[in-house]
C-alpha cells in the first residue's frame, strides 16, 4: 500500500508539472484564507489590526519560500527547471536566428553525413548477412596454382567433400556462378538445397525437387521476386505455368521472396532473374571448376578446425582422383568474403566522419564562445538575481543540446535522403549497398550523436560561465573581454585543432584521390573510349559450325557497313566482366603435375584487336580465313609468351590450351597484355582462339569501335542486325567505358565520400578562422586605432593580421601533417601507386589549406581600412 | 527550519492523518492549530509547512480536499482522510508504537546501567 501511495505520488508529480498554474492559484487562495484566519484570531486575542497582520505573517513563515517549496514538493523540480530552460532556450534561439540557423545547418550536415556513413557501415560490416544463422556460413573456394587467385570447385570434388567432411552440418550447398543467358534473363544455377540451406523459403510455390536436380530431369525454374513482378505482373497463378526458355519448356515452380536478393550480396549490380537447378552429376563434373560453395560450420567447430580438416581431405581426394582438376580449398567466413576487402575502406571513412564531427563541434564551440562574450552581461544579471552557477551551466547545456538536436533532426532527414540515394545507386559495385537504409540503429546513433555533439560544443562555453565575475560584467566596461586572454587562447586552440583535423582529412582524401587517378591512368592494354559491346549469341537453331560461322560473318559484315563504325569484332568475354582459365602448355615441354601454367582464354574473331584497341606486338591477328578447315591457330599475350618460351620467338611455336590430347595450335601473333580482371591487377597469361575454329555455347559479344558517341549507335546497330537475329534486346548494349567505371566504382565511392567530407571540413575550418580573426579585429578596434593614429598604415595592419592568421594555420598544419603522417599508414592498403607519405599530396594539400587560411584571414582584415582612428579612440 | 521539517516529515504526515481521522474535515489553518494545541506549542513549526505536507498526502491519495466555507463564512479548503489514508494511518500508527516502544526500552536500558 505504501508502494501504491508512491506510485500515485509520482504520477501526480508528473501531472503537477503541467498544471502548475492551477496549483499556484489554489495555494494562493489557501494562503490568503490562512492569513485571514490567523489575523482574526490575533484580533480576537486583542492585538491591533496592523500588529495582528504582522504576527500572522510571522507565524505562517515566508510566503515566497513556501511557494517555492510547494512547487518542489508537488512537482518534479528537475523537469520543471528543464522545461523552464527549454522555454528560455527557444526564446534565445529565435532571437539569434542567424546563429541558430548556421549551427543547425552545419550540425545537420555533419550528422547527416555521419549517419549515412554509419548506416552503410552498419549494413556492410555490423549487421549479419540476411541469411539463416549467417555467422556460421563459410565461403569455400579453390586456390589457383599461382596461389593468389580464387577459383571455383569441380563438382566431383564437391560431392566428395560433402560426403566426407565432418565440419559441416549441412554440406552440399552450392550455387553456381554460371550466368547463362536464357531469353535474355540472367540465370543462376543452384543446388537442390540452396534455398533451404540459406533459410530462404519461396514466396510462392516451392524450391527444386530431387528429380529436377537430376541430369536431364524435368526442367524447372524459380523466378526472382523482381522478375515475377516486372515480367509476369505479379501473377499469383504463376506456379505451374510453363515458359519457354532457350527453346525448351520450363515449369515455374516458385518465386523467391522479396527479401532474398542474391545479387546484392554476391554479385552487386548484376541482378539474377531466374534460378535453375544445378545437377551434381558426372556430366556437370565434366564442366570443370564451376561451383562456388557455401558451407555451414557445425556448432562448436571453428574455422581453423574446418580448414585443417579440409587440408587433409583435399589431399586424400586429390590422390584418389588424379584425373580431376587440382583442389586446394580456402575457407573464409561468408561475411569476410562478401565485405572483407571493403572493411578497411569503411573503417577509414568512419574515422574521417568522426574527425569531421569534431571539426563541427570545434566550430560551433567557437561561435558559442564569441557569443558568450556578448552574453556575459545577461549571465551576470541572472547570477546577480540568484541563479546558481550550476543553474547557468545547465541553461547553457540545454541550449546547446536543443540546438544540436535540431541539427540532428535535419541530419536524420538528410541521412534518409542520403541512404535512399546510395541504395538506389546501381553504378557502385559494392555488396549490400542497395539494402542500406535508415532503420533503428542508425536513428539511435544519430540522436545519441546529436546529444553528444551538443554536450561537447556546449561544454567550453559553459565553463566560461564559471569565470564570470558579476561585478566586472555589470560595470559597463565597454571591452567586456579585456581580461579574456584565456578565452582568446581557447579560441585559437579550437581553430588550430580544426585546421589540424581538416589537414588530416585533406591529406587522406588527397592520397586516395591520387591513387584513384593512378588507377585510371593504368595502361589497360585496351582503349575503352568509344567502344561498345552488344550481345549477339547465335540462336540454338544453328546446329553446325558452318551455320554459326555464316551467322558471325553476316553480323560482322553488317556491323562494319554501318556509318560511324571503324572496326568490329567478336569475343566471348569482355574485359573486367568475368574470366576463366585453362591449363596452357608449350608443346614439347614437360611440366610437373600441378605446375601447369594457367592461361585466361579469350575466343575472338578478326577485328577484335582493332575494335578493343589492343596493340598487336608481333605476327598477325586472326583473319576470316582462320576457319575450321584451315590450320588451328592462336595468339598469346606478352606475358604468356614469356612464360612458355622465355627468350624465344613465340611466333610459329605450338601452344596447347585445350587439353593434353589436343595437337595444339600454331601461334600466329603476340598481343599486348590486357588488364582483364581488375585495373589494379596485372594481366596474367592470356591465350586467344579464333571464334570460327571453336564451338562454344557461351555468350558472344559484338565489339565495335565508333567515331560517334557509342550510345547513339545502339539503335542503329540493333536495327541493322534485327534482320538476321530478331531477338536482340536493348539492355544488352553496353559501352566498355561503363565496365571500366564499374570496376573502379568502389574506389570512386570512397574517394567521393572522403572528398566530400574533407571539402566540408575545409570550409568549416576556413569559417572558423574567419570567425576568430574577425572577432579579434573587433576586439582590437581601439588598439588598431591607436596604431593608426601613431602612423601605421592600414596596409601594414592588414598584413599583420594575415600573418597572424597564417601563424595560426601554420601551427595547425604542422600538427595536422604529423597526425596525417601517423594515420596515413592505415590507408596503405587502399592506396595504389602512391605511398602514404607521398610528398606531392602533402604539399598540395598544405597549399590548399594555406590558401584557404590566407583568404579567411584577409577578408576580416579589410575591416581595418574602415576603422576611423578618432572614433576608435573616443570609444574607449 | 528546513532541518526541522526534515525531521518532522514522517511524523508530521502521521499527525495530520490522525488529526483528520479524529476531528473530521478541517482546513489547513485548523489542522495547524490543532497540532500546536495538542503538542502544547512544543512543536512549533512554520504553519506554512503544513501545506507541503498536505500536498504530499493528497498526491498519495491518502487525503481529499474540497473548497467550502468556514464557520465565520470564509472560503477555505477542507481536507478529509480517505479510505487509503485510514489504512495507512493504522499501519503508520502500529509502526510508530513499535519504534517508540523499542526506543523507550532502549532508553531504560541505558538508565539501568
Amino acid at each position: 500500500m505504501i508502494m501504491l501511495g508512491s506510485i500515485h505520488r509520482i504520477l501526480a508529480r508528473i501531472c503537477a508539472v503541467f498544471q502548475s498554474s492551477d496549483f499556484d492559484r489554489d495555494l494562493h487562495a489557501e494562503i490568503d484564507a490562512h492569513l485571514n484566519l490567523l489575523v482574526e484570531d490575533h484580533i480576537r486575542k486583542g492585538a491591533p489590526p496592523e500588529e495582528a497582520k504582522r504576527l500572522a505573517r510571522l507565524e505562517l513563515g515566508g510566503v515566497s519560500q513556501l511557494r517555492e517549496a510547494h512547487r518542489e514538493v508537488r512537482g518534479l523540480p528537475l523537469l520543471d527547471v528543464f522545461l523552464q530552460d527549454l522555454r528560455y532556450t527557444f526564446r534565445i534561439l529565435r532571437r539569434n536566428a542567424g546563429f541558430t540557423l548556421f549551427t543547425i545547418v552545419i550540425v545537420g550536415l555533419g550528422i547527416g553525413a555521419s549517419s549515412t556513413t554509419f548506416s552503410v557501415v552498419n549494413t556492410l560490416l555490423l549487421r549479419q548477412l540476411p541469411f539463416h544463422d549467417s555467422e556460421r556460413l563459410v565461403w569455400i573456394s579453390n586456390r589457383a596454382d599461382d596461389g593468389v587467385k580464387e577459383w571455383n570447385i569441380q563438382v566431383g570434388h564437391f560431392l566428395d567433400l560433402r560426403d566426407q567432411t565432418k565440419s559441416f552440418s549441412a554440406p552440399g550447398d552450392a550455387k553456381m556462378l554460371i550466368n547463362g543467358e536464357l531469353e535474355r534473363l540472367n540465370s543462376l544455377q543452384v543446388s537442390q538445397n540452396f534455398f533451404s540451406f540459406l533459410g530462404v523459403s519461396p514466396q510462392l510455390g516451392r524450391s527444386f525437387s530431387a528429380d529436377e536436380c537430376k541430369w536431364n530431369g524435368p526442367r524447372a525454374g524459380l523466378l526472382s521476386y523482381d522478375t515475377w513482378k516486372r515480367r509476369f505482373a505479379s501473377d499469383p497463378n504463376i506456379v505451374g505455368r510453363a515458359v519457354t526458355l532457350n527453346d525448351a519448356s520450363v515449369t515455374i515452380v516458385g518465386v523467391a521472396p522479396r527479401t532474398f536478393d542474391f545479387a546484392t550480396v554476391f554479385a552487386p549490380g548484376n541482378p539474377i532473374d531466374i534460378y535453375l537447378p544445378m545437377p551434381l552429376t558426372q556430366e556437370t563434373n565434366g564442366w570443370g571448376n564451376t561451383l562456388a560453395v557455401i558451407g555451414r560450420l557445425k556448432p562448436g567447430v571453428t574455422l581453423q578446425t574446418a580448414r585443417a580438416e579440409f587440408q587433409i581431405l583435399s589431399a586424400q581426394i586429390q590422390k584418389q582422383h588424379p584425373e580431376r582438376n587440382t583442389l586446394r580449398p580456402i575457407l573464409a567466413s561468408l561475411d569476410q568474403h562478401v565485405t572483407g576487402n571493403l572493411r578497411n575502406a569503411f573503417v577509414v571513412l568512419s574515422g574521417a566522419v568522426a574527425m569531421m564531427m569534431l571539426i563541427v563541434c570545434a566550430n560551433v564551440a567557437n561561435l558559442q564562445l564569441a557569443r558568450g562574450v556578448t552574453r556575459q552581461k545577461e549571465m551576470a544579471i541572472r547570477a546577480a538575481i540568484g541563479a546558481g552557477r550550476r543553474r547557468l551551466i545547465r541553461q547553457l547545456l540545454t541550449e546547446n543540446v536543443v540546438l544540436s538536436l535540431c541539427g540532428g533532426l535535419l541530419g536524420v532527414i538528410l541521412a534518409i535522403g542520403g541512404t535512399r540515394l546510395l541504395a538506389g545507386l546501381r553504378a557502385f559495385n559494392i555488396p549490400l549497398l542497395s539494402t542500406v537504409r535508415m532503420d533503428v540503429a542508425p536513428l539511435v546513433f544519430s540522436v545519441l550523436l546529436a546529444a553528444l555533439t551538443g554536450l561537447l560544443f556546449g561544454f567550453i562555453p559553459a565553463l566560461q560561465v564559471t569565470s564570470i565575475s558579476v561585478h566586472d560584467s555589470l560595470k559597463d566596461t565597454s571591452r567586456a573581454s579585456t581580461g579574456s586572454k584565456r578565452h582568446s587562447w581557447i579560441h585559437r586552440g579550437l581553430v588550430v585543432s580544426e585546421i589540424a583535423l581538416a589537414c588530416v582529412l585533406l591529406i587522406g582524401a588527397g592520397l586516395l584521390a591520387r591513387s584513384f587517378l593512378k588507377v585510371l591512368e593504368q595502361n589497360l592494354g585496351f582503349q575503352p573510349e568509344r567502344v561498345a559491346a552488344l550481345r549477339i549469341d547465335p540462336s540454338n537453331s544453328y546446329t553446325s559450325r558452318v551455320q554459326r560461322n555464316t551467322y558471325f560473318n553476316e553480323v560482322l559484315a553488317r556491323a562494319r557497313s554501318l556509318p560511324g563504325i571503324r572496326s568490329a569484332g567478336l569475343t566471348d568475354v569482355l574485359p573486367l566482366a568475368g574470366d576463366r582459365s585453362w591449363d596452357v602448355t608449350a608443346k614439347g615441354k614437360v611440366y610437373a603435375r600441378g605446375h601447369f601454367p594457367e592461361g585466361y582464354i579469350r575466343i575472338v574473331s578478326d577485328g577484335y584487336l582493332a575494335a578493343m584497341g589492343i596493340p598487336l606486338r608481333a605476327g598477325r591477328e586472326f583473319s576470316e580465313q582462320d576457319t575450321p578447315s584451315s590450320e588451328p591457330v592462336a595468339m598469346v599475350n606478352e606475358t604468356l609468351a614469356r612464360t612458355l618460351w622465355p627468350g624465344q620467338n613465340p611466333v610459329d611455336q605450338i601452344v596447347i590450351g585445350e587439353g593434353g590430347s589436343n595437337p595444339g595450335r600454331r601461334v600466329v601473333g603476340v598481343v599486348a597484355d590486357v588488364r582483364h580482371r581488375a585495373l589494379e591487377q596485372e594481366s596474367g597469361n592470356e591465350l586467344y582462339f579464333p571464334t570460327r575454329q571453336r564451338d562454344e555455347s557461351g555468350p558472344v559479344y559484338l565489339v565495335v569501335r565508333t567515331t560517334l558517341p557509342p550510345a547513339a549507335l545502339a539503335s542503329t546497330i540493333r536495327t541493322a542486325l534485327r534482320v538476321i537475329t530478331p531477338d536482340l534486346s536493348g539492355t544488352e548494349f553496353k559501352t566498355i567505358q561503363q565496365l571500366v567505371d564499374k570496376a573502379v566504382s568502389p574506389r570512386r565511392f570512397v574517394v567521393l565520400l572522403l572528398g566530400g567530407f574533407s571539402a566540408f571540413a575545409l570550409i568549416l575550418a576556413a569559417l572558423g578562422i574567419y570567425a576568430v580573426i574577425s572577432y579579434s579585429v573587433n576586439q582590437r578596434t581601439a588598439e588598431l586605432g591607436i596604431r593608426m593614429a601613431l602612423g601605421a598604415s592600414a596596409r601594414d595592419l592588414q598584413q599583420r593580421i594575415v600573418l597572424q592568421t597564417l601563424r595560426l594555420a601554420g601551427l595547425g598544419m604542422l600538427l595536422g601533417s604529423v597526425a596525417a603522417w601517423i594515420f596515413a599508414r592505415t590507408l596503405a592498403s587502399l592506396l595504389f601507386g602512391v605511398t602514404f607519405t607521398d610528398p606531392a599530396t602533402f604539399a598540395a594539400m598544405l597549399l590548399v589549406l594555406t590558401t584557404a587560411a590566407a583568404l579567411a584571414g584577409y577578408f576580416p582584415s579589410l575591416r581595418v581600412s574602415r576603422i576611423d582612428p578618432m572614433a576608435a579612440l573616443r570609444a574607449n | 527550519m528546513e532541518n526541522k521539517a526534515d525531521i518532522l516529515q514522517g511524523t508530521l504526515d502521521l499527525m495530520v492523518l490522525q488529526t483528520l481521522a479524529a476531528m473530521g474535515p478541517l482546513h489547513g489553518y485548523g489542522i495547524a492549530r490543532r497540532i500546536e494545541q495538542i503538542s502544547d506549542e512544543a512543536l512549533k513549526v512554520n504553519q506554512g509547512t503544513i501545506y507541503l505536507c498536505l500536498v504530499r498526502l493528497m498526491q498519495k491519495r491518502w487525503i481529499k480536499a474540497e473548497w467550502g466555507t468556514s464557520k465565520n463564512n470564509r472560503k477555505a479548503r477542507f481536507y478529509s482522510i480517505s479510505k487509503a489514508g485510514q489504512k495507512q494511518l493504522v499501519a503508520e500508527a502500529e509502526n510508530w508504537q513499535r519504534v517508540s516502544g523499542t526506543i523507550g526500552r532502549l532508553l531504560q536500558l541505558k538508565g539501568a546501567r
